[in-house]
């Protein structure tokens, strides 16, 4: 039904006023930089959700994708090209305004790659990267699946955290704001808060209409095929393979975009959103929300996601996600409850709770 | 690269690749048993580890190793019986998940009893600087320890299950579940007793290996996918293969470190464990017949 489609997301929209509304009358317009992260962070459950939970496959490497989306984008932005004026190559991309001046640290002037070409350059790289891990991680099932994409995390995390190249543990950063239109950038400028927590949350939006959409049409219904029955699909002609390879590329530009976006706001990156930790927090994320529950999935990223961005979970951090699965996987692992439109995002808090007192 | 440096490599390889071979080990256990690739394995390491060192403060060492053990066996039952014995026909998924579940709260556990500090027992005979030289190469009296704990472990593991009436039971157990429930055999019990033999296994190889590899509270989950690796490369339930892919996975480690960044150490086993997985699933070791890669 696309009335009712159209409906949550508009219901969504609302919730996200609701919410910018509601920090600013509290007086907690601080509250704004945690939620526009937990957007970012939301992207990549999102993604993960329409992987997991309609097309049955489990990844345990998603950091990596975000990590891939951050580091391409902070690393493009932040080189210094100048050196390499009077090249032809480098001049002309110069003058198409690819690579533009900045001043750097020291009051010189640094040749950098625009943000928009990074981030072009950032999404293509991870459609590669996701396409070349896929083609043969996808064949794979069970626990040969989930032990190859956390291996392949494991890999990214050695690389960027060895890499001198990378900033090795401390990461990239001075990576400078994205230009997003006439006066509005995304960084992490104070005047910038409420306008970046609607372009974060507007970006969120914008993919949770294209999942929506996809999963309503034909795409849909053969990635629950695949989930049900792999074999009963391929019987049917479904191109199992392709849509499985598919719906994992475009959950890993998901997972990018928000590493991208994550890497300007907070004007840098570092190896700890690689980390194993990392990707199975969004796996939490998803079981939480419900297999194949988007929306249930987007209420728990940005529930969960936002408290522990604030702290409240303290050094409890890892435990509170991995309590959360463990609990939810043993009692009710299709989610703890089917998303009602009607209750709204404040729903999942009280989700949580249930599910601990039915343990 | 002289004779003696590629000696001391393979020494060295081998000390690592006892470790990954009794997680591999442990990984067959349980998966012969249930169909589970237990996650927390590596976590039993820890555990053993963690535990011997802070029993090590009261008690003489052999006492505190075979506490620890004991403790950490304790461990495996209550995992087995908490989380996994009463769930009827699990899907993979779930599991994994649980599982994966189950390793973040025994390691964030251990942070908060232990702490983040990196520990160690003492050398079991003499101390860092005793060495036993043949051939130019110098072996500390660990790294013997440490292979002929190994062999021992599986020498046992051999002798259980072939001549002992529960190792039997287990055997039966694994081929077919159902109809050993049906000549009467508590397959329930069987499947908690998978977890403790491979929590104790794993907690004994942490108390060798800590000596020379020390323990912290978050070396649980690198070591699961290394043994993963192994298990696989061995061809997943057979568990004498398991020890030979655990040393070629010690020794081309220890061999990558001359080589490559030692940051991309941990790489070195994953780009392996890839490699298996998408050439040859049934392991090196494995014939093609053997190769489960259906989920159940």
């Amino acid at each position: 039904m696309p009335a009712s489609r159209y409906a949550r997301v508009a219901i969504f929209a609302g919730a996200v006023v609701l919410v910018q509304l509601a920090t600013q009358v509290a007086g907690k317009p601080f509250y704004l930089t945690q939620l526009t992260m937990a957007a970012c962070y939301t992207l990549v459950a999102a993604g993960l959700s329409l992987l997991m939970g309609y097309a049955g496959q489990i990844s345990l490497g998603h950091a990596a994708f975000f990590a891939i989306g951050g580091y391409a984008t902070g690393l493009l932005t932040t080189v210094d090209l100048s050196r390499l004026r009077g090249r032809a190559a480098v001049d002309l991309l110069a003058r198409a305004r690819i690579l533009v001046a900045r001043p750097d640290l020291y009051g010189g002037e640094a040749l950098s790659v625009h943000p928009w070409a990074a981030l072009a350059v950032a999404l293509a790289l991870t459609i590669g990267v996701a396409f070349a891990v896929g083609v043969p991680v996808l064949k794979l099932k069970g626990h040969y699946l989930a032990m190859a994409t956390l291996g392949f995390g494991t890999i990214v995390y050695s690389v960027v955290l060895g890499t001198e190249r990378f900033g090795a543990a401390d990461g990239i950063g001075g990576v400078p704001p994205f230009p997003l239109a006439a006066g509005l950038a995304v960084g992490g400028a104070r005047a910038g808060r409420v306008a970046n927590y609607y372009a974060a949350w507007g970006l969120v939006a914008l993919a949770l209409l294209l999942l929506s959409n996809l999963v309503e049409s034909r795409v849909g219904r053969a990635l629950r095929s695949i989930h049900g029955a792999e074999d009963a699909a391929t019987a049917m002609g479904v191109d199992v393979g392709r849509y499985k390879l598919q719906t994992f590329v475009l959950s890993a530009v998901l997972a990018a975009a928000g590493g991208a976006f994550l890497t300007h706001y907070n004007g840098g990156i570092g190896p700890g959103e690689a980390s194993v930790m990392k990707s199975v927090r969004y796996v939490s994320i998803v079981a939480v929300g419900g297999m194949g529950s988007l929306w249930g999935t987007v209420a728990t990223s940005a529930t969960l996601t936002f408290l522990s961005l604030r702290g409240y979970f303290g050094t409890l951090d890892d435990a509170v996600f991995g309590g959360v699965l463990v609990l939810v996987m043993l009692f009710s692992p299709e989610g703890i409850l089917r998303f009602d439109a009607r209750a709204a995002l404040a729903a999942a808090v009280s989700r949580i709770r249930r599910g601990e007192e039915r343990a | 690269m002289s004779i003696e440096l590629l000696l001391q490599y393979l020494v060295a390889g081998l000390t690592y690749g006892t470790i990954y071979a009794v997680v591999g080990v442990g990984f067959n256990i349980i998966y012969h048993a249930t169909g589970i690739i237990n996650f927390a394995q590596g976590e039993f390491v820890m555990l053993g580890g963690m535990t011997a060192v802070t029993l090590h403060r009261f008690v003489p060492l052999p006492l505190a190793v075979a506490g620890a053990v004991v403790a950490t066996m304790i461990a495996g039952a209550l995992i087995e019986m908490t989380f996994i014995r009463w769930l009827s026909r699990p899907s993979v998924l779930r599991m994994i998940v649980i599982t994966i579940g189950i390793s973040i709260l025994v390691r964030e556990g251990a942070l908060l009893v232990w702490g983040e500090s990196v520990r160690s027992l003492p050398y079991f005979t003499g101390d860092e600087v005793t060495s036993l030289s043949a051939g130019g190469v110098h072996v500390s009296p660990q790294v013997i320890w440490s292979l002929a704990t190994c062999l021992a472990i599986v020498a046992f593991l051999r002798f259980f299950f072939r001549h002992t009436s529960v190792g039997r039971q287990m055997r039966a157990c694994a081929a077919n579940r159902e109809a050993a429930a049906l000549c009467g055999l508590a397959t329930k019990n069987l499947v908690t007793l998978s977890f403790v033999l491979s929590a104790g296994i794993g907690a004994l190889a942490g108390c060798v290996v800590s000596p020379i590899t020390y323990t912290a509270y978050g070396i649980g989950s690198g070591l699961a996918i290394k043994g993963f690796t192994v298990a696989i490369l061995g061809g997943l339930g057979n568990s004498t293969a398991a020890v030979a892919a655990g040393f070629v996975v010690g020794v081309l480690e220890a061999f990558s470190v001359s080589l490559l960044p030692a940051a991309y150490k941990d790489a070195i086993s994953v780009t392996i464990l890839l490699g298996i997985l998408f050439f040859r699933p049934s392991g090196l070791f494995g014939s093609s017949e053997l190769a489960r890669l259906e989920a159940r």
